[in-house]
Formats: C-alpha cells, structure tokens, sequence
C-alpha cells in the first residue's frame, strides 16, 4: 500500500514528486507511434491537442530533471512534430486540421479529426507553444530538424483567416457550419493566443486586434481587492504557464497599474477570501482549501439540493465568486498557482492532501474532487487523471523553481516580438 | 368577455366611441397613445396647449396592452409557483409540481391590465380636455394629418406609433404558426411545452416565468448569451438561474426552419454542427422590435424613415420637418416605457418652451424582470472605453449582503462603475432578486451627481439589500485608504 504523500515531507521533496508524477502522464498516456497524448487516462479517451503542447513543454523540464535523456526527448519531440507536420490539412471532415490549425480531439490511433470537433484556435494556440518552447530549448547542432519542422508548423498557421474579416479572432471553425459563433467577453485564457498570432511572419493577426480582444476588459474590485476578474481558476495560468509577465504590461495593465502576475495573483487572494466566506456552505472550504477551475464534476445530470439553488455539474468551467459553484474543487489548482502564491499554494496543497488524500492516486491529483457530494460517507472524486491539468502542473512547479519554462520563452525573437507587438513593454522587454 | 375585459375595453378602446369635431388649429398633434405619447399630451395640457391625440389601436401602447404590464403580472404568478416549490427552505411544505391554474393566471393578469388602463383611459383624457380620435393617423401635408377622415391641422406634431415585434424569416415558420408579445398575452391555456425564439428580455421572463408554472420551456438563442446588451457576469448569472427553473437553454442555436403536424409544432435547429428537431406546443419569437412607422404618408410631411423604420431625428428628437418630432420606440434605439415618456416630455419641452434638451442626456435605467432581476443605468464598459474613459468597477456580491441572506435571495451583485481615479458615478449593473428597484437608487444617485465619498456616508435601512449599494462606495473609500 502506498504511504500517504504528506506528512513531513520537505516543500522540495514534495514538489519532486509530485512534479514527477505529473510529468509521467505523458509517458504513459501516450502513443509512441505518432507521440499524441491522451486528453484523459480514462480507456478510448481521443488525443487533446492541447495536452500535446503542455506535453511538449515538459520534455526540457524532464531533461533538466533527469528524468529522461536529453536525445530520447528530442527523438520523442521530433517524432511528436513530424507526425503533425505530415497529418492531412485541409476541408475534408477527417483530416486533423485546416489551415495550419488542428482539431480540439484527435483519434490516438490515426491522428484524424475525433468526435466531430471543431478546429480550436486556442488548443491549437497551446500546441504551437508546446511546439516552440521545444524548439527553444533543444537547440544543438543535431536538433536541427526539429527547430525546422516547429518553425513550418508555426508559419504554415494562417491567423489572419482565423479573424473571419472580423476584429477578433473566432473561436473555431468546423467544415461542416464554418466559424463558430461562441463569444470572448472580457479576460480569459487567451493572451498567449493573440501573442502567437501577432508574432507570425506569414499570416499575421494585426497589432491592433490586442487591443480589440481586450477592449471588454473590467478593472474591478471584488472581495475588496482590485482585479481583472475571470472565473475560472486555469484562465489565470494557461497563458502565464508559458510567459513570464512579471513586470511587463500591456496598454489595459499601464492603465490600472498593474501586471498579469499580479492580478494572478489576486485571483488567488480571490479564491481564498470566496472559500473562506463560503456562502454556500460546501464541505471543506477554507481559506486552504480552494481550486475553483474547470474540470470534471460529480455528475451531468441536475441533482437539486437544499438549499434551493444547489446543482452538480459535469464537466465544466466553474468560477468565483460569481459562480458556477457546485462545491466541486480541483486538487491541482492550488499547486499550480504556486510561482505566484509559494506560500498560499504549497499550505493549501498539504492541508487538501491531509484532508483528502485521495485525491492524489499515484502521487498524481485528479481532476475534481467534491466534499458535499458524498457516497457512502466518501466525497466524490474524479476517475482517473487529465492531462492538461498534469502538464499545468510539471510547468509552473519548474517556473516556481528554476523560471525554466518562463526563461526559454523570454529567450524567444518570437515570442518577444508578440508581446511587443500586443503592446507589452517594460521589465524584463526593456 | 369577462367584465374586467369589458372594463379594459372601455377603457383602452370605447367601442361607442365618437371622434370629436376638429378645431381650426391644434397646438399639438400626437400620433400614438403610448408612454411616449400620453407623456407628451399629459405635459402639453399642463402647459396650457391645444392637443390632439389619435391612436390606431388601443390607448397605453405596447408597454400597457402587450408588454411591460401583461408580462410583469405573470412574472408575478411564475414567482407565486416558484416559491411554493422551494417553500421547504424557508420551512414550508412545499409543492412539487403545483399545477397551475392557466386560466386564473390570465384572469389576473387581464384584471390588472385593466385597472392600469384606467390611467390613461380614453374617458380621463377627454376630461384632462385631450380630442382624442381612434383611427390610422396620415399626414396630408407638413402641417396637417387625417384622423380616421378629421383633418387635424396642427402648428407642431409629435411622432409617438411605438414599435412592434420583429416577425422572422425563418421558413416553415408562418405556416406552423407562433406567438408574439401581441398574442401572447391572449393565450387562454398553459402549453405543455414552450419554445422561446430570442434570449432578449420578454424572451427570458416569459421563458423562466412559464417553467415555474410548470410548462417545459426551450430558449433558443442566436447569440452566444442571453440579454445581449449586458455584460458578461450578469448574463451568465441569468443562464444559470434559467437554468436552475428547468428552462432548457440552447445558445449559439440558429433556428433552420419550423413545421407542424398533427397538433403540434417542429422547430428545426442547429448548434456547432449538430442538427436536431424540437417538438413543441406553442412558439413564442421575441427577437426585438420594429419601429411603426409605415402608412404614415411621411412623405407628405417631408420625413422619411430609415430602411430599419425609424424615424431620424436630431438630438432634439426633431424630424426632417422641424415642426414635427418624434419619441419614443418609433425613435429611439433604447425601446423602454421609460425612455419612451421621457423622450415625449423632452420633445415638448423643446416644441413649446424654447427648451433645448437632448434625448441623449436621458439616463434611463432598465431592468429585466427575471430571478434574479438584471437592471442597468448608465454606461457599460464598453460604452466608456469607445468614449476613451477609464473605468474601476466596485463590485459587492448579493452574497454579502445580510439582507439577501435573510431573504434567501443572494445570487448576484451590485457592481458601480467610476471614471478611474474619480468617484464619479458614470453606469451600474445591479443582478439581485429586487435590482428593479435597487437601480433607481443610482439613478437618483447619478442624477444629482452625487460621488462615491458622499454615498458612503449615507445611512441605509437595515437590513437592506440596498445596502450593497452602500456598501460598493464603503469598498471604494476602503481602497482609497490603500492597496490590499
């Protein structure tokens, strides 16, 4: 039986295996043929682009770590890349994208469109810098095929027919309807989207659709402290996952002085004061116990409680304060704040992991877990894991320890050049 | 007929009714008996004019015959049934399906129609000493109109005909037959299932209030959230509630066609490729409003409309004919009871007093009357950011306000918005069971130009859910004192 991962373990000790764990995932979820990455652990589960990027980002970190040799991770990269440069672009409803761009869900297998997805701008976003933080970091002489192959996959994007004539970027197309219609409003997950467009050297997106896509963006003070609010927990960390905003601003952040390090780290303080107050009396929230993000739920189906207004919810993208709240935690989500709130993230994650030691089979946390959804006297919990929340992990653990990842993309021409051009100056951009 | 519908008859339209014979000369013309023009006509009494008022259909427009008053009422009974529901938490019985009574719903609902229309009878303008003349208002020159075969020459004429609802182009969709605010309000039974075509306003009150009755409700919405003009937080909040009264939500859905068969109605619908059949029993399309301004001869009077119908006006609601002004739904792009009286008000002021007000300076708040109510005054982010103000918005969530716990209604927020580095008050969003009220506590507010350090010091009952309001210019003064 395996020992409880807590107990006196030192922060670095902990931090090690709990990073190592998660970086694992892409080991043992993956298909070494065409170097897809599973969405989920769970049996039948489809590729998630996204997941690929977080995973491609990872191999330096394993390299750093000793984890894996550096040439059987550039084999594993290099491999990962050929795959997608060579996979069938184009308008047939089974390619695996379009336009340099891929579809959300791939088939593990034959790496073709799954589930009748839709082509996803922001996946495809998260896979690109996967993409280029590899070829950032593997950079010998005999790496030199990979660099190429991220570089054409990079440039063979066309953002500018991502804007469908319009100001700001859609967000998906699918062959069979075209552009999708779901709305951006105010802050999300997407400003490392919007810097890989407006970096391109072939297909660029304008300078000014920055200013566009943050044009709905609210200064606000909530709980008593200031922030550009966004419900959802990961919304704070996907882009900053990949770039270092400590210090820079853009045009939105000039104004109310302040930076998106900051105001990630407000969204913690956020959380904590939400969990603290706890208006609707969920089992287990504290000011240490907190993670309110997207990720699976107890259930589909609308199980109503009392009070009235209580429900549980699947699969989805829950918020604070405003909601949706179902009581549903991510056990990953406090440890993955950690670059910005050491302190808040590394207490929190013990007092989860006493609390609820179930939530990290394997060293690895699951998806969800949710105190006031109780069988047999036992919260629910997530099966199996997800990758996207694994990769999260190894990435800003690394960050929080050795500014890994933030160091490759500040050492990025092209990453730079989409900061620059979205408006970001000062700090480390000079 | 019941007798309240008599009632409501005899107010809103006599059917005995005799035009009155014609003087030489009227001060004033209105065409349209709705907020906008009885405003206008009440007004111009008082200002000792000469007014005609000639209406088409029946007195108390749009908001009194077809919208705001019919719907409120039944808000009213959806809520009834909603807190019979979740009277267990408040330690009630409860009931869990309470089978509503249809026809005693509308019964009310036509009662209060009528006592309303007493205001704004055809009776208590004769006596206020308004000609009023029923019948297709059409201007024969610049300064004259046929009333229903009178000829009305007027010295200034007031432009109030409202609007009417968007019909749709969707096919199949005429032929299976549907409901608009026009006929809606005339249903005589609970459909067992209800589309909603349009996530606006009436859409989501209708669709939420006719769930809590215990009809099965869809809302198909085009757009990506319900109540477009909102922001973010307030319709997402609203997507859940509806949601939590068992009304199924279909954003992003474009409707394809419609058909009917066999007694009940097909709406073919689409969403992010994927295509489905829902079978229903009635069909409600509220997608918007269309300016009434046909078979007015403008021409004669040397106006004409936009290709949308609206009548162009200056900021003074002043038409192409400068003795002829407009107000109102036929005008202005806010379509509100509210807006509409205003307008009319301002338009005489600026008719017969020298006045010059601009209808761009009304400040007019707005609700939507679901659980929880999402009202709006003023401007919204992106209104500040087109005009290159900076904003800080001061949020106080309803779950923080004690009264709203005692109420066991604390979804939503009250959220104020600053011109950065100011505490002038320049538009708020308020979500909370009594936003509709709530709201006019900032529309004083703004209108007396009263700033954030004043607010904070000013004693609220408690406990209040007003309060949030006070509590939003405390947060303010707190971040004053420093950062967090």
């Amino acid at each position: 039986m395996q020992l409880p991962i807590i107990t006196d373990s030192s922060d670095q000790a902990l931090l090690d295996r709990l990073q190592r764990a998660a970086f694992d995932y892409f080991t043992a979820y993956s298909n070494a043929d065409n170097g897809l990455v599973a969405d989920t652990s769970r049996s039948n589960s489809p590729c998630s682009i996204a997941v690929v990027g977080f995973g491609l980002s990872c191999y330096p970190i394993a390299v750093e770590r000793g984890w894996i040799r550096r040439e059987l991770a550039a084999e594993r990269v290099l491999h990962t890349l050929k795959f997608f440069a060579e996979s069938e672009q184009s308008v047939q409803p089974e390619a695996s994208g379009y336009r340099g761009f891929y579809y959300h869900f791939l088939s593990m297998r034959s790496g073709r469109r799954a589930w009748q997805c839709e082509v996803s701008l922001i996946d495809t976003a998260l896979l690109l810098a996967g993409v280029l933080t590899a070829a950032q970091y593997f950079d010998a002489r005999g790496e030199a095929r990979l660099r190429a192959l991220a570089q054409d996959l990079y440039e063979r994007v066309d953002w500018t027919w991502a804007l469908n004539h319009g100001d700001t970027l859609a967000q998906g197309w699918t062959p069979e309807t075209g552009f999708l219609r779901y709305g951006w409003e105010g802050y999300n997950e997407a400003t490392l989207l919007y810097v890989l467009g407006i970096a391109s050297p072939t297909h660029p997106l304008p300078p000014e659709s920055f200013g566009h896509w943050t044009f709905t963006y609210q200064w606000e003070n909530l709980l008593g402290i200031d922030t550009l609010y966004s419900g959802p927990l990961f919304t704070h960390l996907f882009s900053h996952a990949w770039l270092d905003f400590r210090g820079i601003r853009d045009a939105f952040m000039r104004q109310v002085g302040s930076d998106y390090f900051e105001n990630t780290r407000s969204a913690v303080a956020i959380q904590r004061e939400y969990a603290a107050r706890n208006p609707r009396a969920f089992a287990g929230y504290s000011r240490d116990l907190w993670g309110i993000t997207a990720g699976d739920g107890p259930s589909n189906s609308q199980k109503a409680l009392t009070p009235r207004d209580r429900r549980y919810f699947g699969y989805m993208a829950r918020g604070a304060p405003y909601g949706p709240d179902d009581g549903t935690l991510a056990p990953w989500a406090m440890l993955a704040t950690v670059p910005f709130a050491p302190e808040a993230a590394l207490y929190g994650t013990r007092h989860l992991l006493t609390q609820y030691p179930a939530v990290c089979p394997h060293d690895r946390f699951v998806s969800g877990v949710n105190p006031s959804y109780q069988s047999n006297g036992v919260a629910w919990l997530s099966e199996g894991w997800y990758g996207l929340d694994q990769g999260l992990l190894v990435m800003m653990i690394e960050n929080y320890r050795s500014d890994l990842v933030w160091n490759l993309t500040r050492d990025s021409a092209l990453f730079q050049t989409g900061l620059r051009r979205a408006g970001f100056a000062g700090g480390w951009l000079g | 007929m019941t007798r309240s519908d008599l009632l409501y008859l005899q107010r809103v339209r006599p059917p005995d009714w005799v035009n009155p014979v014609p003087r030489a000369q009227y001060d004033l013309v209105i065409i349209g008996a709705g907020p906008a023009g009885h405003g206008a006509a009440t007004l111009a009494l008082a200002l000792g004019l000469k007014v005609a008022l000639v209406e088409r259909a029946n007195l108390g427009g749009n908001s009194l015959n077809a919208g705001s008053i019919p719907s409120k009422a039944l808000v009213r009974s959806g809520r009834a049934f909603e807190q019979m529901v979740n009277s267990p938490a408040f330690g009630g019985p409860g009931l869990s399906e309470p089978a509503a009574d249809f026809r005693a719903v509308m019964q009310r609902m036509h009662a209060i129609r009528s006592r309303i229309a007493e205001s704004v009878s055809a009776e208590r303008l004769k006596g206020l000493g308004v000609d009023l003349y029923f019948g297709d208002g059409r201007f024969t020159d610049r300064h004259a109109i046929d009333a229903g075969g009178c000829t009305l020459r007027f010295n200034k004429a007031l432009l109030a005909t409202g609007a009417r609802p968007r019909t749709s182009a969707i096919p199949g969709l005429a032929a299976a037959g549907y409901l608009t605010s026009s006929s809606f309000f005339e249903l005589d039974r609970l459909p067992p299932r209800l589309a909603v075509i349009g996530g606006g306003p009436l859409g989501c009150e209708m669709a939420q209030t006719f769930a809590h009755m215990g009809c099965k409700v869809t809302i198909l919405q085009n757009d990506p959230k319900f109540l477009p003009r909102e922001e973010r937080d307030a319709a997402e909040l609203l997507s859940l509630s509806l949601a939590r009264s068992g009304v199924d939500t279909r954003l992003n859905t474009t409707i394809i066609g419609a058909s009917a068969r066999d007694g009940e109605k097909f709406i073919e619908a689409e969403n992010n490729g994927v295509r489905y059949t829902l079978a229903v029993d009635e069909i409600l399309l509220s997608i918007g409003r269309v300016a009434n301004s046909q078979d007015l001869h403008l021409e004669a009077a040397g106006i004409a409309a936009a290709s949308d119908g609206h009548i162009p006006i200056d900021d003074f609601l002043r038409t192409a004919n400068p003795d002829v002004y407009a107000a109102g739904d036929v005008c202005m792009p806010a379509k509100f009871a509210n807006v509409a009286q205003a307008s009319g008000e301002i338009a005489i002021r600026n008719a017969f007093t020298g006045a010059q007000l601009r209808h761009t300076a009304i400040v007019a708040p707005r609700c939507t009357y679901c659980d929880p109510e999402i009202a709006h005054i003023g401007m919204q982010i992106w209104d500040a950011k087109r005009s290159s103000i900076p904003v800080h918005t001061y949020t106080i969530l309803m779950q923080d306000v004690d009264r709203s716990i005692t109420d066991g209604r604390d979804d939503g927020f009250v959220k104020i918005h600053l011109r950065a580095g100011t505490d002038e008050i320049i538009g708020a969003t308020i979500v909370a069971s009594r936003a509709s009220e709530m709201i006019n506590e900032l529309a004083v507010i703004m209108h007396v130009r009263l700033g954030m350090r004043e607010l904070a010091g000013i004693v609220h009952t408690y406990p209040a859910q007003s309060d949030a309001i006070r509590l939003a210019a405390r947060a303010y003064m707190n971040s004053c004192r420093g950062p967090r």
